[in-house]
Protein backbone atom coordinates (compact mmCIF):
# COMPACT_ATOMS: atom_id res chain seq x y z
CA UNK A 1 0.00 0.00 0.00
CA UNK A 2 1.24 3.50 -0.98
CA UNK A 3 1.63 6.57 1.53
CA UNK A 4 -1.26 7.94 -0.37
CA UNK A 5 -3.47 5.16 -0.15
CA UNK A 6 -2.89 4.76 3.43
CA UNK A 7 -3.47 8.65 4.01
CA UNK A 8 -6.89 7.98 2.26
CA UNK A 9 -7.55 4.86 4.36
CA UNK A 10 -7.24 6.75 7.66
CA UNK A 11 -8.84 9.91 6.48
CA UNK A 12 -11.50 7.87 5.81
CA UNK A 13 -11.43 5.72 9.50
CA UNK A 14 -11.46 9.05 11.05
CA UNK A 15 -14.28 10.57 9.18
CA UNK A 16 -16.61 7.49 9.67
CA UNK A 17 -16.22 7.74 13.57
CA UNK A 18 -16.00 11.29 13.49
CA UNK A 19 -19.40 11.00 11.86
CA UNK A 20 -21.32 8.41 14.11
CA UNK A 21 -19.74 10.26 17.19
CA UNK A 22 -21.28 13.68 15.92
CA UNK A 23 -24.45 12.05 15.09
CA UNK A 24 -25.25 9.96 17.95
CA UNK A 25 -24.19 13.40 20.00
CA UNK A 26 -26.86 14.92 18.02
CA UNK A 27 -29.62 12.36 18.93
CA UNK A 28 -28.33 12.09 22.60
CA UNK A 29 -28.38 15.66 23.74
CA UNK A 30 -31.71 16.89 23.83
CA UNK A 31 -32.18 14.34 26.12
CA UNK A 32 -29.39 14.31 28.26
CA UNK A 33 -29.88 17.87 28.59
CA UNK A 34 -33.24 16.78 29.82
CA UNK A 35 -31.64 14.23 32.38
CA UNK A 36 -29.57 16.59 34.05
CA UNK A 37 -32.05 19.56 34.38
CA UNK A 38 -34.45 16.61 36.24
CA UNK A 39 -31.82 15.95 38.63
CA UNK A 40 -31.96 20.03 39.70
CA UNK A 41 -33.46 21.24 42.29
CA UNK A 42 -35.76 24.88 41.70
CA UNK A 43 -32.52 27.28 42.80
CA UNK A 44 -30.02 25.38 41.13
CA UNK A 45 -32.17 24.89 37.60
CA UNK A 46 -32.17 29.21 38.41
CA UNK A 47 -28.59 29.63 38.52
CA UNK A 48 -27.18 27.89 37.01
CA UNK A 49 -26.75 27.22 33.51
CA UNK A 50 -28.47 24.26 32.14
CA UNK A 51 -25.66 22.03 30.57
CA UNK A 52 -24.08 22.55 34.19
CA UNK A 53 -24.31 18.94 35.49
CA UNK A 54 -26.46 19.01 38.77
CA UNK A 55 -24.94 19.07 42.20
CA UNK A 56 -26.47 15.38 43.20
CA UNK A 57 -27.31 12.78 40.86
CA UNK A 58 -29.32 11.34 43.75
CA UNK A 59 -32.41 14.43 43.94
CA UNK A 60 -35.17 12.73 43.29
CA UNK A 61 -37.60 15.47 44.39
CA UNK A 62 -38.50 16.58 40.55
CA UNK A 63 -39.44 13.22 39.88
CA UNK A 64 -41.78 12.59 42.74
CA UNK A 65 -43.38 15.75 42.54
CA UNK A 66 -44.11 15.51 38.80
CA UNK A 67 -45.33 11.74 39.34
CA UNK A 68 -47.95 13.24 41.83
CA UNK A 69 -48.46 16.71 40.28
CA UNK A 70 -49.28 14.91 36.88
CA UNK A 71 -51.16 11.84 38.05
CA UNK A 72 -49.09 9.62 36.68
CA UNK A 73 -49.87 6.74 38.69
CA UNK A 74 -53.44 7.30 37.65
CA UNK A 75 -52.25 7.18 34.24
CA UNK A 76 -50.01 3.98 34.33
CA UNK A 77 -52.58 2.19 35.30
CA UNK A 78 -54.59 3.61 32.48
CA UNK A 79 -51.93 2.99 29.69
CA UNK A 80 -51.55 -0.92 31.00
CA UNK A 81 -55.19 -1.42 30.99
CA UNK A 82 -55.39 0.12 27.23
CA UNK A 83 -51.96 -1.76 26.03
CA UNK A 84 -52.91 -5.17 27.48
CA UNK A 85 -56.39 -5.02 25.92
CA UNK A 86 -55.41 -3.63 22.98
CA UNK A 87 -52.62 -6.03 22.06
CA UNK A 88 -54.44 -9.11 23.32
CA UNK A 89 -57.55 -8.26 20.87
CA UNK A 90 -55.26 -6.62 17.83
CA UNK A 91 -53.10 -9.77 17.69
CA UNK A 92 -56.06 -12.41 17.98
CA UNK A 93 -58.16 -10.27 15.23
CA UNK A 94 -54.94 -9.92 13.53
CA UNK A 95 -53.31 -12.83 13.34
CA UNK A 96 -57.30 -14.49 12.24
CA UNK A 97 -57.39 -11.81 9.34
CA UNK A 98 -53.88 -12.88 8.15
CA UNK A 99 -54.46 -17.04 8.38
CA UNK A 100 -58.02 -16.65 6.28
CA UNK A 101 -56.14 -13.88 3.33
CA UNK A 102 -53.10 -16.10 3.48
CA UNK A 103 -54.72 -19.73 3.51
CA UNK A 104 -57.49 -18.93 1.97
CA UNK A 105 -58.41 -18.44 -1.82
CA UNK A 106 -61.69 -16.52 -2.18
CA UNK A 107 -63.48 -13.53 -4.19
CA UNK A 108 -62.62 -10.26 -2.60
CA UNK A 109 -59.53 -11.47 -1.09
CA UNK A 110 -57.16 -9.56 -2.96
CA UNK A 111 -60.25 -6.16 -2.56
CA UNK A 112 -59.64 -7.12 1.52
CA UNK A 113 -56.25 -6.69 1.01
CA UNK A 114 -55.82 -3.29 -0.79
CA UNK A 115 -59.03 -1.72 1.34
CA UNK A 116 -56.59 -2.36 4.34
CA UNK A 117 -53.45 -1.34 2.80
CA UNK A 118 -55.70 2.00 1.17
CA UNK A 119 -56.78 2.28 4.53
CA UNK A 120 -52.52 2.56 5.72
CA UNK A 121 -52.77 5.54 3.85
CA UNK A 122 -55.16 7.92 5.28
CA UNK A 123 -53.70 10.44 7.63
CA UNK A 124 -55.03 9.88 10.89
CA UNK A 125 -55.05 13.41 11.84
CA UNK A 126 -57.35 13.99 9.44
CA UNK A 127 -59.98 11.34 9.92
CA UNK A 128 -60.21 12.14 13.48
CA UNK A 129 -62.27 14.73 11.61
CA UNK A 130 -65.44 12.05 11.10
CA UNK A 131 -64.21 9.54 13.39
CA UNK A 132 -64.85 12.36 16.09
CA UNK A 133 -68.53 12.02 15.35
CA UNK A 134 -68.83 8.36 15.03
CA UNK A 135 -67.16 8.23 18.14
CA UNK A 136 -69.74 10.34 19.53
CA UNK A 137 -72.84 8.43 18.33
CA UNK A 138 -71.15 5.14 19.88
CA UNK A 139 -71.21 7.33 22.90
CA UNK A 140 -67.07 6.23 22.64
CA UNK A 141 -65.85 9.83 24.41
CA UNK A 142 -64.52 9.66 27.64
CA UNK A 143 -64.42 5.85 27.41
CA UNK A 144 -61.99 3.99 28.26
CA UNK A 145 -63.66 0.44 26.44
CA UNK A 146 -64.08 3.17 23.58
CA UNK A 147 -60.86 4.30 23.01
CA UNK A 148 -59.60 0.50 23.02
CA UNK A 149 -61.93 -0.05 20.63
CA UNK A 150 -60.78 2.18 18.12
CA UNK A 151 -57.52 1.63 18.43
CA UNK A 152 -57.81 -1.88 17.78
CA UNK A 153 -59.42 -1.21 14.20
CA UNK A 154 -56.96 1.57 12.94
CA UNK A 155 -54.28 -1.56 13.11
CA UNK A 156 -52.32 -2.71 9.50
CA UNK A 157 -48.94 -2.67 9.96
CA UNK A 158 -49.05 -5.68 12.10
CA UNK A 159 -51.05 -7.86 9.76
CA UNK A 160 -48.56 -7.43 7.03
CA UNK A 161 -45.70 -8.86 9.10
CA UNK A 162 -48.59 -11.69 10.12
CA UNK A 163 -49.74 -12.66 6.25
CA UNK A 164 -45.80 -12.32 5.44
CA UNK A 165 -44.88 -14.80 7.92
CA UNK A 166 -47.76 -17.34 6.90
CA UNK A 167 -46.00 -17.70 3.73
CA UNK A 168 -43.13 -18.97 5.49
CA UNK A 169 -45.56 -21.97 6.83
CA UNK A 170 -45.74 -24.63 4.63
CA UNK A 171 -49.23 -25.77 3.26
CA UNK A 172 -48.38 -29.01 4.10
CA UNK A 173 -48.85 -28.60 7.55
CA UNK A 174 -52.24 -27.36 7.12
CA UNK A 175 -53.13 -30.25 5.14
CA UNK A 176 -52.07 -33.23 7.15
CA UNK A 177 -54.24 -31.89 10.09
CA UNK A 178 -56.71 -31.86 7.42
CA UNK A 179 -56.12 -35.52 6.95
CA UNK A 180 -55.84 -36.30 10.21
CA UNK A 181 -59.65 -34.99 11.05
CA UNK A 182 -58.61 -31.31 12.68
CA UNK A 183 -60.90 -28.69 11.60
CA UNK A 184 -59.71 -25.21 10.63
CA UNK A 185 -60.12 -23.59 14.20
CA UNK A 186 -57.94 -26.52 15.59
CA UNK A 187 -55.26 -26.45 12.81
CA UNK A 188 -55.32 -22.36 13.96
CA UNK A 189 -55.31 -22.54 17.34
CA UNK A 190 -53.50 -25.45 18.23
CA UNK A 191 -50.39 -25.38 15.07
CA UNK A 192 -50.41 -22.58 13.36
CA UNK A 193 -50.75 -19.61 16.52
CA UNK A 194 -47.90 -21.42 18.39
CA UNK A 195 -45.89 -21.23 15.30
CA UNK A 196 -46.52 -17.53 14.97
CA UNK A 197 -44.88 -16.26 17.97
CA UNK A 198 -41.77 -14.77 16.93
CA UNK A 199 -44.13 -12.51 14.70
CA UNK A 200 -46.82 -12.13 17.66
CA UNK A 201 -43.81 -10.77 19.42
CA UNK A 202 -42.01 -8.76 17.02
CA UNK A 203 -46.09 -7.06 16.16
CA UNK A 204 -46.80 -7.10 19.40
CA UNK A 205 -43.36 -4.62 20.57
CA UNK A 206 -43.93 -2.15 17.71
CA UNK A 207 -47.65 -1.74 18.39
CA UNK A 208 -46.99 -1.98 21.93
CA UNK A 209 -44.80 1.13 21.82
CA UNK A 210 -47.22 3.08 19.10
CA UNK A 211 -50.12 2.69 21.60
CA UNK A 212 -48.21 3.49 24.50
CA UNK A 213 -47.11 6.83 22.66
CA UNK A 214 -50.12 7.54 21.22
CA UNK A 215 -51.45 11.06 22.48
CA UNK A 216 -53.52 12.57 19.53
CA UNK A 217 -56.75 10.40 20.14
CA UNK A 218 -56.40 9.88 23.78
CA UNK A 219 -56.63 14.19 23.98
CA UNK A 220 -59.61 14.15 21.88
CA UNK A 221 -61.44 10.94 22.99
CA UNK A 222 -60.28 10.75 26.69
CA UNK A 223 -61.11 14.57 27.67
CA UNK A 224 -61.41 13.46 31.32
CA UNK A 225 -58.06 14.09 32.48
CA UNK A 226 -58.06 13.59 35.83
CA UNK A 227 -59.91 10.25 35.59
CA UNK A 228 -59.23 8.97 31.97
CA UNK A 229 -55.18 9.99 31.44
CA UNK A 230 -52.70 8.31 29.56
CA UNK A 231 -48.97 8.46 30.30
CA UNK A 232 -48.48 10.37 27.29
CA UNK A 233 -52.16 12.78 27.99
CA UNK A 234 -50.70 13.31 31.53
CA UNK A 235 -47.68 15.51 30.60
CA UNK A 236 -50.50 17.90 29.35
CA UNK A 237 -50.70 18.74 33.00
CA UNK A 238 -47.44 20.93 32.21
CA UNK A 239 -48.52 23.14 29.41
CA UNK A 240 -49.72 26.47 31.41
CA UNK A 241 -48.94 27.71 35.34
CA UNK A 242 -45.97 25.07 35.39
CA UNK A 243 -44.74 25.61 31.48
CA UNK A 244 -41.72 27.11 32.92
CA UNK A 245 -40.58 24.81 35.51
CA UNK A 246 -38.69 22.75 33.20
CA UNK A 247 -37.04 20.51 36.21
CA UNK A 248 -40.18 19.26 37.43
CA UNK A 249 -41.29 19.07 33.55
CA UNK A 250 -38.03 17.12 32.07
CA UNK A 251 -38.17 14.93 35.60
CA UNK A 252 -42.29 14.20 34.28
CA UNK A 253 -40.76 13.51 30.40
CA UNK A 254 -38.16 11.21 31.93
CA UNK A 255 -40.39 8.66 33.62
CA UNK A 256 -42.51 8.72 30.40
CA UNK A 257 -39.90 7.74 28.06
CA UNK A 258 -38.84 5.45 30.91
CA UNK A 259 -40.78 2.11 29.93
CA UNK A 260 -40.08 2.34 26.03
CA UNK A 261 -36.18 3.35 26.78
CA UNK A 262 -36.59 -0.22 29.04
CA UNK A 263 -38.32 -1.98 25.98
CA UNK A 264 -36.45 -0.73 24.09
CA UNK A 265 -32.97 -2.04 25.85
CA UNK A 266 -34.80 -5.10 26.35
CA UNK A 267 -36.06 -6.36 22.48
CA UNK A 268 -33.84 -3.99 20.22
CA UNK A 269 -33.63 -6.95 17.86
CA UNK A 270 -36.79 -7.57 17.75
CA UNK A 271 -37.81 -3.92 17.17
CA UNK A 272 -35.32 -3.51 14.30
CA UNK A 273 -36.07 -6.52 12.19
CA UNK A 274 -39.89 -5.82 12.87
CA UNK A 275 -39.62 -2.65 11.26
CA UNK A 276 -37.58 -3.73 8.32
CA UNK A 277 -40.13 -6.53 7.49
CA UNK A 278 -42.64 -3.72 8.17
CA UNK A 279 -41.75 -1.59 5.73
CA UNK A 280 -40.69 -3.91 3.15
CA UNK A 281 -44.07 -5.84 2.79
CA UNK A 282 -46.27 -2.34 3.54
CA UNK B 1 -63.99 -17.73 -5.55
CA UNK B 2 -64.12 -21.98 -4.85
CA UNK B 3 -65.19 -22.13 -1.70
CA UNK B 4 -68.33 -20.32 -2.56
CA UNK B 5 -69.12 -21.78 -5.36
CA UNK B 6 -67.87 -24.98 -4.76
CA UNK B 7 -70.42 -24.79 -1.44
CA UNK B 8 -73.72 -23.18 -3.27
CA UNK B 9 -73.04 -26.39 -5.89
CA UNK B 10 -73.17 -28.86 -3.42
CA UNK B 11 -75.92 -27.64 -1.32
CA UNK B 12 -78.47 -29.07 -3.82
CA UNK B 13 -77.96 -32.59 -2.70
CA UNK B 14 -77.52 -31.56 1.50
CA UNK B 15 -79.35 -30.14 4.16
CA UNK B 16 -77.95 -27.01 5.78
CA UNK B 17 -76.77 -28.44 8.82
CA UNK B 18 -75.34 -31.66 6.73
CA UNK B 19 -72.99 -28.74 4.75
CA UNK B 20 -72.84 -26.79 7.88
CA UNK B 21 -70.46 -29.85 9.09
CA UNK B 22 -68.77 -30.78 5.71
CA UNK B 23 -65.52 -29.26 4.82
CA UNK B 24 -66.63 -26.35 2.65
CA UNK B 25 -69.24 -25.24 5.49
CA UNK B 26 -66.48 -25.44 7.82
CA UNK B 27 -64.71 -23.50 5.48
CA UNK B 28 -67.46 -20.76 4.87
CA UNK B 29 -67.79 -20.43 8.72
CA UNK B 30 -64.56 -19.93 9.32
CA UNK B 31 -63.77 -17.12 7.00
CA UNK B 32 -66.78 -15.44 8.36
CA UNK B 33 -65.71 -16.06 12.03
CA UNK B 34 -62.43 -14.62 11.58
CA UNK B 35 -63.28 -11.91 9.23
CA UNK B 36 -66.26 -10.44 10.54
CA UNK B 37 -64.35 -8.79 13.56
CA UNK B 38 -61.46 -6.64 11.61
CA UNK B 39 -63.52 -5.87 8.59
CA UNK B 40 -66.54 -4.01 11.00
CA UNK B 41 -63.57 -2.31 12.57
CA UNK B 42 -62.01 -1.15 9.49
CA UNK B 43 -65.61 -0.17 7.90
CA UNK B 44 -66.61 1.83 10.89
CA UNK B 45 -63.39 3.53 11.88
CA UNK B 46 -61.57 3.98 8.29
CA UNK B 47 -64.68 3.67 5.45
CA UNK B 48 -67.50 5.39 6.88
CA UNK B 49 -65.19 8.05 7.98
CA UNK B 50 -64.17 8.66 4.83
CA UNK B 51 -67.52 8.79 3.38
CA UNK B 52 -68.74 10.70 5.91
CA UNK B 53 -65.87 13.92 5.67
CA UNK B 54 -66.98 13.71 1.81
CA UNK B 55 -70.13 14.43 2.68
CA UNK B 56 -69.40 16.55 5.31
CA UNK B 57 -67.17 18.62 3.13
CA UNK B 58 -70.32 20.03 1.06
CA UNK B 59 -72.09 21.19 4.32
CA UNK B 60 -71.71 24.22 6.51
CA UNK B 61 -71.92 22.42 9.65
CA UNK B 62 -70.99 21.79 13.47
CA UNK B 63 -70.70 18.42 15.01
CA UNK B 64 -74.06 19.21 16.85
CA UNK B 65 -76.52 21.28 15.42
CA UNK B 66 -78.11 22.28 11.72
CA UNK B 67 -76.41 21.83 8.40
CA UNK B 68 -76.94 23.41 5.37
CA UNK B 69 -76.05 22.03 2.43
CA UNK B 70 -73.29 25.00 0.36
CA UNK B 71 -71.94 22.62 -2.31
CA UNK B 72 -68.65 23.43 -3.48
CA UNK B 73 -68.14 26.51 -1.58
CA UNK B 74 -66.20 25.03 1.28
CA UNK B 75 -63.44 24.00 -1.38
CA UNK B 76 -63.27 27.46 -2.72
CA UNK B 77 -62.91 28.43 0.24
CA UNK B 78 -59.87 25.93 0.95
CA UNK B 79 -58.16 27.77 -1.85
CA UNK B 80 -58.85 31.26 -1.20
CA UNK B 81 -58.77 31.51 2.54
CA UNK B 82 -54.86 32.60 2.89
CA UNK B 83 -55.09 30.38 6.68
CA UNK B 84 -55.91 27.15 4.49
CA UNK B 85 -53.97 26.72 1.21
CA UNK B 86 -51.21 28.81 2.04
CA UNK B 87 -50.17 26.90 4.69
CA UNK B 88 -49.40 24.12 2.49
CA UNK B 89 -46.22 26.38 1.29
CA UNK B 90 -44.44 25.15 5.22
CA UNK B 91 -44.69 21.59 3.45
CA UNK B 92 -41.80 23.06 1.19
CA UNK B 93 -39.32 22.82 4.55
CA UNK B 94 -40.57 19.48 5.56
CA UNK B 95 -39.53 17.92 2.17
CA UNK B 96 -36.48 20.03 2.69
CA UNK B 97 -36.64 18.13 5.95
CA UNK B 98 -37.23 15.07 4.24
CA UNK B 99 -34.10 15.21 2.23
CA UNK B 100 -31.74 15.92 4.01
CA UNK B 101 -33.26 12.91 6.64
CA UNK B 102 -33.20 10.46 4.29
CA UNK B 103 -29.36 11.58 2.98
CA UNK B 104 -28.17 11.31 6.30
CA UNK B 105 -30.23 7.75 7.16
CA UNK B 106 -28.28 6.58 4.09
CA UNK B 107 -25.14 7.91 4.48
CA UNK B 108 -25.15 6.49 8.74
CA UNK B 109 -27.03 3.23 7.33
CA UNK B 110 -23.53 2.48 4.75
CA UNK B 111 -21.11 3.57 7.67
CA UNK B 112 -22.91 1.05 9.73
CA UNK B 113 -23.52 -1.58 7.41
CA UNK B 114 -19.50 -2.39 6.96
CA UNK B 115 -17.27 -3.41 10.22
CA UNK B 116 -17.63 -0.74 12.87
CA UNK B 117 -16.63 -0.60 16.34
CA UNK B 118 -19.79 -0.51 18.90
CA UNK B 119 -21.92 -0.19 15.66
CA UNK B 120 -24.95 -1.30 17.37
CA UNK B 121 -24.36 1.11 20.14
CA UNK B 122 -24.24 4.09 17.81
CA UNK B 123 -27.43 2.37 15.63
CA UNK B 124 -28.99 2.39 19.45
CA UNK B 125 -28.17 5.82 20.28
CA UNK B 126 -29.19 7.70 17.43
CA UNK B 127 -32.62 5.32 16.84
CA UNK B 128 -34.14 5.71 20.39
CA UNK B 129 -35.59 9.40 19.60
CA UNK B 130 -37.98 8.08 17.23
CA UNK B 131 -39.64 5.62 19.95
CA UNK B 132 -40.33 8.79 22.71
CA UNK B 133 -44.06 9.68 22.41
CA UNK B 134 -44.61 13.27 20.72
CA UNK B 135 -46.07 15.05 23.96
CA UNK B 136 -42.38 14.75 25.27
CA UNK B 137 -40.80 15.63 22.60
CA UNK B 138 -43.10 18.97 22.37
CA UNK B 139 -41.61 19.34 25.82
CA UNK B 140 -37.82 18.71 25.09
CA UNK B 141 -37.31 20.95 22.09
CA UNK B 142 -39.80 23.53 23.92
CA UNK B 143 -36.87 23.53 26.96
CA UNK B 144 -34.24 22.88 23.79
CA UNK B 145 -34.59 26.00 21.91
CA UNK B 146 -35.46 27.93 24.88
CA UNK B 147 -33.25 31.68 25.23
CA UNK B 148 -29.87 30.53 26.29
CA UNK B 149 -30.63 27.01 27.02
CA UNK B 150 -29.46 23.91 25.52
CA UNK B 151 -29.49 24.63 21.84
CA UNK B 152 -27.64 28.24 22.67
CA UNK B 153 -25.45 26.86 25.04
CA UNK B 154 -23.64 24.22 22.84
CA UNK B 155 -23.32 26.79 19.61
CA UNK B 156 -21.80 29.46 22.44
CA UNK B 157 -19.18 26.51 23.41
CA UNK B 158 -18.42 26.35 19.31
CA UNK B 159 -17.94 30.26 19.57
CA UNK B 160 -21.27 31.34 18.74
CA UNK B 161 -21.98 34.58 20.41
CA UNK B 162 -25.38 34.73 22.01
CA UNK B 163 -26.40 37.99 21.18
CA UNK B 164 -26.10 36.91 17.43
CA UNK B 165 -28.59 33.74 17.71
CA UNK B 166 -32.06 34.29 16.49
CA UNK B 167 -35.01 33.03 18.62
CA UNK B 168 -35.42 29.63 17.07
CA UNK B 169 -38.81 29.26 17.67
CA UNK B 170 -40.34 32.89 17.50
CA UNK B 171 -38.24 34.39 14.64
CA UNK B 172 -40.09 33.70 11.72
CA UNK B 173 -36.96 33.69 9.54
CA UNK B 174 -36.11 30.33 11.20
CA UNK B 175 -38.48 28.89 13.11
CA UNK B 176 -39.67 26.40 10.71
CA UNK B 177 -36.61 24.90 10.04
CA UNK B 178 -36.20 24.74 14.08
CA UNK B 179 -39.10 22.41 13.62
CA UNK B 180 -38.18 20.74 10.67
CA UNK B 181 -35.32 19.99 12.85
CA UNK B 182 -36.94 17.97 14.98
CA UNK B 183 -38.61 15.82 12.69
CA UNK B 184 -35.00 14.86 11.53
CA UNK B 185 -34.10 14.14 14.73
CA UNK B 186 -36.81 12.00 15.39
CA UNK B 187 -36.81 9.80 12.00
CA UNK B 188 -33.42 9.58 11.09
CA UNK B 189 -32.55 6.90 12.80
CA UNK B 190 -35.45 4.88 11.94
CA UNK B 191 -34.84 5.54 8.25
CA UNK B 192 -30.93 4.29 8.91
CA UNK B 193 -32.49 1.34 10.51
CA UNK B 194 -34.71 0.56 7.35
CA UNK B 195 -31.81 0.98 5.11
CA UNK B 196 -29.00 -0.90 7.17
CA UNK B 197 -32.46 -3.59 7.34
CA UNK B 198 -32.39 -3.86 3.37
CA UNK B 199 -28.62 -3.58 2.72
CA UNK B 200 -28.00 -6.44 5.06
CA UNK B 201 -30.44 -8.50 3.17
CA UNK B 202 -27.47 -8.52 0.33
CA UNK B 203 -25.94 -11.41 -0.20
CA UNK B 204 -22.38 -11.02 1.57
CA UNK B 205 -20.93 -12.88 -1.05
CA UNK B 206 -21.63 -10.31 -3.41
CA UNK B 207 -18.83 -7.93 -1.73
CA UNK B 208 -16.27 -10.34 -1.14
CA UNK B 209 -16.73 -10.80 -4.69
CA UNK B 210 -16.29 -7.21 -5.69
CA UNK B 211 -13.23 -6.59 -3.09
CA UNK B 212 -11.56 -9.48 -4.96
CA UNK B 213 -12.25 -7.97 -8.26
CA UNK B 214 -11.11 -4.45 -7.06
CA UNK B 215 -14.19 -2.41 -6.50
CA UNK B 216 -13.62 0.48 -3.96
CA UNK B 217 -16.01 1.36 -1.61
CA UNK B 218 -17.62 3.90 -3.55
CA UNK B 219 -18.12 1.29 -6.30
CA UNK B 220 -19.52 -1.02 -3.98
CA UNK B 221 -21.83 1.57 -2.82
CA UNK B 222 -23.54 2.52 -6.48
CA UNK B 223 -23.42 -1.03 -7.94
CA UNK B 224 -24.83 -3.25 -4.36
CA UNK B 225 -25.83 -1.15 -2.52
CA UNK B 226 -28.19 1.43 -4.39
CA UNK B 227 -29.36 -1.66 -6.08
CA UNK B 228 -30.45 -3.76 -3.52
CA UNK B 229 -32.56 -0.96 -1.32
CA UNK B 230 -33.94 0.59 -4.01
CA UNK B 231 -37.48 -0.66 -2.85
CA UNK B 232 -37.37 1.30 -0.05
CA UNK B 233 -35.56 3.75 -0.90
CA UNK B 234 -38.64 4.65 -3.04
CA UNK B 235 -41.15 3.97 -0.16
CA UNK B 236 -39.38 6.40 2.04
CA UNK B 237 -39.09 8.64 -0.90
CA UNK B 238 -43.28 8.42 -1.20
CA UNK B 239 -43.96 8.48 2.63
CA UNK B 240 -41.66 11.13 3.35
CA UNK B 241 -43.57 13.27 0.60
CA UNK B 242 -47.00 12.49 1.87
CA UNK B 243 -45.53 12.80 5.59
CA UNK B 244 -44.02 16.24 4.66
CA UNK B 245 -47.66 17.48 3.48
CA UNK B 246 -49.08 15.98 6.09
CA UNK B 247 -46.65 17.45 8.59
CA UNK B 248 -48.74 17.90 12.19
CA UNK B 249 -46.64 17.08 14.83
CA UNK B 250 -43.85 19.45 15.11
CA UNK B 251 -45.56 22.36 15.32
CA UNK B 252 -48.81 20.76 16.82
CA UNK B 253 -46.81 20.54 20.07
CA UNK B 254 -43.85 22.93 19.92
CA UNK B 255 -45.34 25.92 19.06
CA UNK B 256 -49.02 25.23 18.81
CA UNK B 257 -49.25 26.75 15.02
CA UNK B 258 -47.66 30.13 16.53
CA UNK B 259 -46.11 33.03 14.75
CA UNK B 260 -46.25 31.18 11.09
CA UNK B 261 -45.65 27.78 11.98
CA UNK B 262 -49.12 26.35 11.54
CA UNK B 263 -48.86 23.98 8.41
CA UNK B 264 -51.88 22.74 6.58
CA UNK B 265 -53.03 20.09 9.00
CA UNK B 266 -52.52 21.97 12.40
CA UNK B 267 -54.67 24.78 10.66
CA UNK B 268 -57.16 21.66 9.75
CA UNK B 269 -57.53 21.03 13.32
CA UNK B 270 -57.71 23.87 15.00
CA UNK B 271 -60.36 24.74 12.12
CA UNK B 272 -62.67 21.38 12.68
CA UNK B 273 -62.41 20.85 16.77
CA UNK B 274 -61.98 24.54 18.07
CA UNK B 275 -63.65 26.46 15.87
CA UNK B 276 -66.45 23.59 14.62
CA UNK B 277 -66.62 24.35 11.44
CA UNK B 278 -66.59 20.57 10.21
CA UNK B 279 -67.43 21.18 6.48
CA UNK B 280 -64.09 23.34 5.98
CA UNK B 281 -62.00 21.18 7.91
CA UNK B 282 -63.47 18.28 6.10
CA UNK B 283 -63.09 19.89 2.56
CA UNK B 284 -59.44 20.77 3.50
CA UNK B 285 -58.91 16.95 3.89
CA UNK B 286 -60.02 15.86 0.99
CA UNK B 287 -58.16 18.50 -0.92
CA UNK B 288 -55.11 16.99 1.24
CA UNK B 289 -55.83 13.76 0.61
CA UNK B 290 -56.42 14.14 -3.40
CA UNK B 291 -53.16 15.60 -3.35
CA UNK B 292 -51.08 13.12 -1.68
CA UNK B 293 -53.17 10.46 -3.76
CA UNK B 294 -51.75 12.33 -7.19
CA UNK B 295 -48.40 12.50 -6.08
CA UNK B 296 -48.07 8.80 -4.63
CA UNK B 297 -49.43 7.61 -8.21
CA UNK B 298 -47.02 10.55 -10.25
CA UNK B 299 -44.19 9.09 -7.88
CA UNK B 300 -44.79 5.20 -8.62
CA UNK B 301 -45.06 6.07 -12.68
CA UNK B 302 -41.62 8.40 -12.01
CA UNK B 303 -40.02 5.38 -10.95
CA UNK B 304 -41.23 3.13 -13.35
CA UNK B 305 -40.10 4.57 -15.90
CA UNK B 306 -36.62 5.82 -14.03
CA UNK B 307 -35.77 2.13 -13.12
CA UNK B 308 -37.16 0.57 -16.39
CA UNK B 309 -36.91 -3.06 -14.26
CA UNK B 310 -39.52 -2.58 -12.40
CA UNK B 311 -39.94 -1.58 -8.60
CA UNK B 312 -43.59 -2.00 -8.15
Amino acid sequence: MSVKEKIIKYVLIVLKYFSLVFFSFVALLPVVSCVITAFKTDEEYQSTNVMVLPQSWLNFDNFINAFNKAGMGRAFINSTIILICVLLFSTLIGTQLAYVLNRFEFFGNKLIRNMFLFASMLPGVAMQISVYEIMYKLHFINSLPGYIVMMCGTDVISIYIYIQFFENIDGSLDESAIVDGASFFTIFYKILLPLLKPAIVTSCILKGVGTYNEYYCANLYLQDKTRLATVATSLYTFVGPLGSKYNLICAGVIISLLPALIVFITCQKQIYSGLTSGAVKG
Amino acid sequence: MSALTKSAGSRKNRTFPEWLRSRDGQRVLVMIAFLVVPLVLLMVFTYIPFAEMVKYSFYNMKYVGNRKFVGFKNYIKVFSRDDCFGALKLSLYYMGGSVVQLSLALYLATILSFKVKGGNIFKGFMFFPFLINGIAIGFIFKFFYTRGFVFDTVLQWVGFNLDSLPYWLKDRSINNISLVGTSVWRYFGQNMVLFIGAIMSVDSELYEAAMLDGANKFQQFKYIIMPSIKTIFVLNVILSISGSLSAFEPPYVITDGANGTGTYFVVMHEIAHTQQKVGLASAMAVVLLMIIFIVTVLQKLFFKYVFKDGTE
